[in-house]
């Protein structure tokens, strides 16, 4: 079967959760308790027939299984609905906050990714020194720290007591900045909530690697490549590094995935104007449509960034491959 | 002059429960071009005294005493960066458990290479052709070559462990158990690929079993340990035919023969003494038919007697 096969039954196997998700997402919002057409409108003086008319205009006086039908339909022409809240549909409104979200959430993944493993790596390399235990008990500490608890003291020490950083948002409002200087601003803007991200992540990524190659330096391999009389610095990169970096990556394609659902309490406390934020306010107004649209994409970004990685895996480790080939 | 010599050897882990005494006053010596097999059960000190050899003795075991003499050179007082460039060139070592001895993300003809890039100044292609030609030499072809570790059968990655080891055509090599866990048919090919190549390359050897008959035929003399003491050595001829040490007669008995008589095999009383706490006098004399009361009392010192090295009171 090889490496396509291998690929082939990965993707087929996402395409299929992705269906199931969409099913589970649907029934999920339909039990929430709260009525949508009455947070709409909170008056009560609205009488029950206009309440009705509403209703049908968004469909919601059919049964959830017709609601259902009609949602597939639309869907498969890539109508995720109308937003209850915005009254425009949801598709557009998520699009216009993808890009914000993924500035923000890349951006911090990738430096965290790469401080975190690299002294995640030196802890586990130098174990039991001096090194290791500044390096693991700095990394406790912020991975036990919420970012969003982390994000409201940076933003009080820094943007409110020392204001070097701005309150929220993500340009400055009405400055009317263009070019570099409008990425000057946005750069800016980014700091403190990323900073609070990267710092929650690398947490992660120290105990993690570090794990991953105290396990590493126990094993054989490495005993007979010190055997082979290889520079301790080659048998570090070359033999535990590359192995130890195995387990990182999986959990990396998990990261991405819920790093884009999960910086909801950091876009909020930001104010930063990406898809977290959004969840935020989506929930707040019992916007079902948006709502469901906003979690297909997290399930389908999580879905996607495993396949991801399931494939870079066949690519780096050659064991895989074998477990795929199995006639 | 010998090429190897240890000379009262003391191997101890420093442990929670107490001090263990897993090497403990070894002393033999190897010619060049000879073969040693070291002989005992688990636990006699048998792998610590190669790992010794090496210096790849890790807390919380240390080397506390002795000298070990490699080519004129006390490798105890070697730095790091000597002893480094001693080992794989020089020394080498083919480790139990071949299975996972090998890195599963690397070619083996990669992992092959990148010990003679280490310690020769050749190009990458070079070294590649050289690690072909040297898993040819242990049969191994060159279509098998690229393969990763677990695209092969456990006697094949035996075969690749000793191309390994054997590739910068050492002057010592150390073989821990090299047929242990291998089915009797790839045991006795992987034994005469050892024999091939210690005429080809002219190997001296150390050999490390449990089993005195899988690897007498291999070795020029043996020493059999027990509880971190060498208690007997000999010509291997003489040692197999002639035991002296009541625990080398018991080692000897609890294995079949094909050829000779079909005798019940005798299985040794007991269990190996506890290396922290050892019983007083001859360690072997709990589990030792023959003890009498002096072996309580008294440790026996190793003796010459008809041609055999030999600590017991006995004898």
């Amino acid at each position: 079967m090889g490496l396509k096969g291998f690929a082939i039954k990965k993707i087929i196997a996402a395409i299929i959760t992705i269906f199931a998700i969409v099913g589970v997402n649907f029934v999920i919002f339909r039990m929430a308790p709260g009525d949508p057409v009455r947070m709409m409108f909170r008056d009560p003086r609205i009488s029950g027939e206009q309440m009705q008319l509403i209703r049908e205009k968004f469909g919601l006086d059919k049964p959830l299984w017709g609601q259902f039908i009609s949602y597939l339909k639309e869907l498969s022409h890539g109508n995720l609905g109308l937003s209850f809240w915005q009254k425009r549909p949801v598709l557009d409104v998520i699009t216009d906050r993808i890009p914000q979200t993924l500035l923000l959430v890349l951006t911090a993944l990738t430096i965290a990714m790469f401080l975190g493993t690299i002294f995640g790596a030196l802890a586990g390399w130098k174990r039991g020194t001096r090194v290791d235990s500044f390096i693991l008990s700095l990394s406790l500490t912020m991975y036990s720290i919420p970012a969003f608890s982390l994000g409201i003291i940076l933003l009080l020490i820094f943007a409110y007591i020392l204001s070097i950083f701005p309150l929220s948002g993500m340009t400055t409002p009405a400055s009317g900045l263009t070019g570099l200087g409008y990425w000057k601003d946005v750069l800016w803007h980014m700091c403190l909530p990323a900073f609070s991200i990267i710092m929650w992540y690398i947490g992660e990524y120290v105990l993690l690697t570090r794990g991953s190659m105290l396990d590493t330096l126990r094993k054989d391999y490495i005993l007979t490549a010190r055997a082979k009389g290889l520079k301790e610095s080659t048998i570090l990169i070359k033999h535990a590094l590359r192995n130890a970096l195995l387990p990182v990556i999986t959990v990396t394609g998990v990261n991405i995935g819920f790093a884009v659902a999960g910086v909801i309490e950091v876009e909020t406390v930001f104010s930063w104007p990406g898809i977290g934020r959004l969840v935020y306010d989506a929930v707040m107004k019992r916007d079902y449509p948006l709502l469901q649209g906003v979690f297909l994409v997290f399930a389908i970004s999580i879905v996607l960034a495993n396949l991801v990685i399931d494939l870079i895996y066949g690519y780096i480790d050659p064991r895989i491959k074998v477990g795929g080939e199995k006639k | 002059m010998a090429l190897l010599e240890v000379k009262n050897l003391k191997v101890y882990y420093f442990t929670r429960k107490g001090t263990a005494k897993a090497v403990d006053g070894v002393n033999f010596s190897i010619d060049k071009n000879e073969t040693l097999g070291l002989i005992g059960e688990s636990g006699c000190g048998k792998t610590t005294t190669a790992l010794s050899l090496m210096r790849f003795v890790t807390p919380p075991g240390r080397i506390v005493k002795g000298k070990i003499v490699f080519d004129g050179r006390d490798i105890i007082s070697m730095s790091n960066e000597e002893i480094r460039l001693l080992r794989g060139k020089e020394i080498s070592i083919v480790f139990q458990a071949a299975q996972n001895a090998l890195n599963p993300v690397m070619t083996i003809e990669k992992q092959i290479s990148e010990g003679i890039l280490e310690h020769e100044s050749i190009t990458e292609d070079e070294a590649l052709e050289r690690a072909k030609n040297q898993l040819n030499l242990v049969g191994i072809g060159d279509e098998r070559s690229k393969s990763y570790p677990h695209e092969l059968s456990g006697g094949m990655k035996q075969r690749v462990m000793i191309a390994m080891a054997t590739v910068c055509n050492p002057k010592l090599l150390i073989l821990d158990e090299p047929v242990t866990g291998l089915d009797v048919i790839v045991q006795r090919q992987i034994l005469s690929l050892i024999n091939d190549l210690r005429a080809k390359l002219h190997l001296t050897i150390v050999i490390i079993a449990h089993d005195l008959s899988v690897i007498a035929e291999t070795c020029d003399k043996i020493a059999v340990m027990y509880a971190g003491k060498i208690v007997e050595q000999a010509s291997a001829v003489s040692l197999y035919k002639n035991p002296m040490h009541p625990y080398s007669q018991a080692l000897i008995k609890a294995y079949p023969s094909i050829k000779g008589e079909k005798k019940k095999l005798k299985s040794i009383p007991g269990a190996p003494p506890r290396l922290v706490n050892p019983p007083p006098g001859c360690k072997f004399h709990p589990r030792c038919s023959y003890a009498a009361d002096i072996c309580r009392k008294k440790e026996p010192i190793i003796r010459e007697k008809e041609g055999h090295l030999v600590a017991c009171h006995l004898n």
